[in-house]
């Protein structure tokens, strides 16, 4: 648990610094962990699964400058997760199909999971119902893999403004999958 | 779509965060909230002509250092809820010891008063407005607030937005103490508290419908 820890803050740290291959290393290894801790806690709801991992991915991701380096960050995964598990379930309202969700003794950080599925939404047609100012700069960007100032050339959009619609985007996607889930 | 794919699009491109943003947002929210609730009440409600003639009295002090120390309680309440996982330690605990601290001085001021002056150290002049005025003036900070909250993470909507309001509530009373005559403890340990708890029951009501992301 100490080695998950240090492991997984070190590699945030480093991806919060910049460091782009750290941070995949950090959601990649954070996805195992929120995927079995997923299973255990959607039994009786195994399609939601990939649609709430991702959904708690994009969240973690959207929210990362509410992480105080000071703090654990396994306690700060731990808080997402279990709200966003929690707002499904509302959402839902069908809590007698599920194991209890408040069981504040499962730990997201015991297990992992490699099996992955398919979401049943897939980001990049959900793109498509966002204004230019958000689409572009994520695909660009995020897709292709563009620098944020090829993007700015190639929209016309100066170069906070591409920052800004990526993280917007990003956003309004979350939302997107919250309202489809 | 495959996990991994939406890991790689999240990965890809800036990924830096600036750890400072929520101190800086919230220091924001403090100020300007705090510079319309005085616009709010020097314009609306004009300043107190006697201020400075009051500050001779300990009893202005108290009034003060009453509101502020709940400000400070309230508003790193509601900083610690916008993050999840940080705990949240004692700081809410001062609320009522300081709000009791209150009442105790009221009542010893009630118990040595003569009885004919004890109507009016409850009632003060304005026992009336006092509530109201103070929610006005927490207004523009309950805005400030609400808006840095939905910007961050709480998991605690209910609760974060009862932090929010109160954090409002009692840094508006420290504004509004700019036109407001009044210094008996008995008054402040029940008007001023009301007027703090408008904006609470307005942010508890509101918590659970704007913070949730």
């Amino acid at each position: 648990m100490q080695l998950i820890e240090e492991r997984l803050r070190s590699l945030m740290l480093q991806g919060l610094a910049g460091d782009a291959a750290a941070y995949r290393m950090f959601l990649d290894e954070l996805t195992t962990h929120l995927r079995s801790y997923l299973r255990r806690r959607l039994g009786g709801l195994p399609d939601e699964v990939e649609d709430l991992l991702q959904e708690l991915l994009l969240a973690v991701h959207n929210k990362r400058h509410t992480y105080d380096p000071k703090q654990p960050l396994t306690a700060w995964v731990q808080a997402i997760a279990r709200y966003k598990l929690v707002d499904l379930l509302r959402r839902r309202s069908r809590g007698d199909a599920l194991t209890d969700p408040l069981d504040e003794d499962d730990q997201v950080f015991s297990t992992t999971d490699n099996d992955a599925a398919e979401a049943k939404y897939d980001v990049v047609k959900l793109l498509r119902g966002l204004p230019d100012r958000q689409r572009l700069p994520i695909l660009y960007v995020k897709i292709e893999g563009a620098s944020v100032t090829d993007a700015a050339v190639r929209t016309g959009m100066s170069e906070s403004a591409v920052k800004v619609g990526i993280h917007r985007g990003l956003k309004a996607l979350a939302e997107r999958i919250r309202s489809i889930g | 779509m495959k996990t991994e794919d939406l890991v790689s699009l999240l990965s890809t491109g800036g990924v830096a965060v600036d750890f400072r943003l929520p101190s800086r947002r919230w220091l924001l929210a403090l100020a300007g909230g705090a510079l319309i609730a005085f616009f709010l009440t020097a314009g609306l409600l004009k300043l107190n002509p006697t201020l400075w003639h009051e500050t001779l009295e300990p009893m202005f002090w108290v009034r003060e250092s009453y509101c502020a120390v709940l400000g400070v309680l309230g508003f790193v309440t509601a900083v610690r809820l916008a993050r999840p996982g940080s705990r949240l330690g004692l700081v809410p605990m001062g609320i009522p010891v300081a709000v009791i601290a209150m009442w105790v001085l009221a009542v010893v001021t009630l118990v040595v008063a003569s009885p004919q002056d004890r109507a009016r150290l409850i009632l003060g002049h304005s026992a009336g407005v006092c509530p109201f005025l103070i929610a006005l003036v927490a207004a523009p900070l309950l805005i400030a607030f609400l808006w840095v909250m939905r910007s961050l993470a709480p998991t605690q909507l209910r609760w974060a937005g009862v932090a929010s309001g109160f954090a409002a509530g009692s840094i508006g009373a420290l504004v509004y103490t700019l036109h407001c005559p009044e210094l008996a403890a008995p008054f402040l340990g029940i008007w001023y508290l009301l007027g703090m708890l408008i904006p609470t029951a307005i942010g508890a009501w509101l918590g659970p419908r704007v913070l949730r992301w």
